[in-house]
């Protein structure tokens, strides 16, 4: 029988290690898949303002599991975020943007985060993470206003996942929404601005109503109640009440092969 | 020199409730060439005396940019400042790295006045030998700060330091009223007239080595010269 504290055969391997053994790093500390999941969320400009939308859902798995989790939340009085993904990272990072944004009131000096710059940092924080295999499983809207070269305000609409992949465009939706919704807010925006038009706060809210209510009716992970956030350049951001899609099941007894 | 038992060490109060090394420190700032910053409502201007440390020398660099709508010009030990403007360089950087945008200059002077106060109040460590005058842009318009060795920061309308300073200020004091409305051509004209005063009186400032900085409304657009030309664009 070998000697117990003698020399292992381990020791005299031939193979080059190249990351540390699962043992080396020991228990694993953070998720590295997501559990609690939001859905699509949906942003969208119109003239003078952005409006965002999420349902108010946290699955687990295709387990309708927190039916009441909001996935917006207001920064401060011109920035809203929303986010997708693992509901565990986003209150992780709402706990560090919250302490951010407590910090900067107490310095007192006029100057609050903007959208952009909130964008540019969770851009960041994610890219960062990402480059430790330790992603935080989210994906963000970042609403709010920016400052053109003159000086003057303009909306901002900015998408960050957990890759840091990060872009802004005045329509974007995450997940399924990427697939049923962008080309629907793209048609209405398009009808309605290509004679010089303009696409009021109203509009837009009436095109996220119906994006929603699509993806409440094709994305399994999408629910009814959802909730909208209005942030206009000039003003004070405001997150409305929840709203609910009313479904009309009566055309599902003719889908077949499904069950 | 002074002598007193209770200036041996930055932490030890005299009893008359002073600092004596710190109060040395500030001394520091007044041996430097003078030099001048005075802020309109759109700009900020910096100028400032360069001498050679001997005739063998080139001239000490007095003003020294520290990101696109920021710059010091410094009184006192060179190193010091050298020091201080890398680290107000690198949070500018940074800033800029994390959120996107300029780094407000309220914000780093804050930063500074606390990393100056280290040093006053550690055993192992002495106060900067040095004064600055920060100007710069941001959102809030142009600002301009002096810094003192005793960690204190004063948000300026116009300043000058460095040695013969005091007939600068009084230049300054007299003409308070119109830097704000002042153009950028008439606020340089100012800041090299202040200049001027502290000047022993038989000498020109035309002979000497200037260097001028200064951070507008268009924050990439300062103007930066270290030759006594600038005297012929700004006459006197």
């Amino acid at each position: 029988m070998a000697n117990a504290q003698g020399p292992s055969f381990e020791r005299f391997s031939t193979s080059i290690p190249t990351m540390p053994s699962a043992a080396a790093l020991g228990p694993m500390k953070r998720t590295q898949t997501p559990v609690s999941t939001g859905t699509s969320v949906l942003g969208l400009r119109y003239d003078g303002g952005i409006v965002l939308a999420a349902d108010t859902l946290a699955s687990y798995g295709s387990l309708l599991r927190y039916r009441d989790c909001t996935r917006l939340h207001k920064v401060n009085d011109n920035t809203v975020i929303a986010c997708m993904g693992d509901y565990a990272d986003f209150q992780y990072l709402l706990s560090i943007i919250e302490q951010k944004a407590i910090t900067e009131d107490c310095m007192d000096d006029g100057f609050n985060i903007t959208a952009r710059s909130l964008h540019s940092w969770l851009t960041r924080v994610l890219y960062n993470k990402r480059c430790k295999f330790d992603p935080l499983w989210t994906t963000f809207l970042v609403a709010g206003s920016d400052m053109d070269d003159d000086g003057q305000k303009t909306e901002f609409l900015g998408y960050v996942d957990k890759l840091g992949t990060a872009y802004k465009d005045g329509i974007i939706a995450t997940g399924y929404g990427s697939m049923l919704a962008t080309p629907l807010m793209r048609e209405a925006v398009e009808a309605k601005t290509k004679d010089g038009g303009q696409l009021t706060e109203q509009d837009a809210i009436n095109v996220i109503n119906d994006c929603m209510k699509i993806l409440y009716y094709r994305d399994a992970r999408a629910h009814f109640r959802y909730e909208i956030a209005v942030i206009p350049t000039t003003g004070s951001a405001r997150i409305e009440a929840p709203v609910e899609v009313k479904g009309d099941w009566q055309v599902a007894h003719l889908i077949r092969g499904y069950e | 020199m002074f002598r007193n038992q209770y200036d041996s060490d930055v932490t030890v109060w005299s009893p008359a409730g002073r600092l004596h090394q710190v109060e040395y420190a500030m001394e520091a700032v007044k041996q430097g060439s003078a030099t001048v910053g005075v802020k309109s409502n759109t700009h900020a201007v910096i100028v400032a005396l360069k001498r050679a440390a001997s005739d063998l020398a080139a001239h000490q660099k007095k003003i020294i940019p520290v990101d696109e709508h920021m710059g010091v010009s410094i009184s006192g030990l060179t190193a010091d400042a050298r020091l201080m403007v890398r680290w107000m360089r690198m949070e500018c950087l940074n800033h800029k790295y994390a959120d996107d945008v300029p780094l407000p200059v309220g914000r780093l002077m804050s930063q500074l006045g606390n990393k100056m106060q280290m040093s006053t109040q550690r055993y192992d460590r002495r106060p900067y030998g040095v004064g600055l005058l920060v100007i710069g842009y941001d959102t809030q318009g142009p600002h301009l700060y002096q810094t003192c060795p005793s960690a204190n920061y004063y948000d300026c309308k116009a300043m000058a330091i460095g040695a013969r300073s005091q007939s600068a200020r009084t230049y300054l004091e007299k003409h308070l009223d119109t830097f704000s409305s002042s153009n950028l051509q008439e606020l340089v004209a100012h800041a090299l007239r202040a200049l001027r005063d502290t000047l022993p009186a038989e000498m020109e400032l035309n002979n000497k080595v200037i260097s001028c900085f200064s951070c507008t409304m268009k924050m990439k657009h300062f103007y930066f010269a270290e030759t006594n030309s600038i005297i012929w664009h700004f006459p006197l």
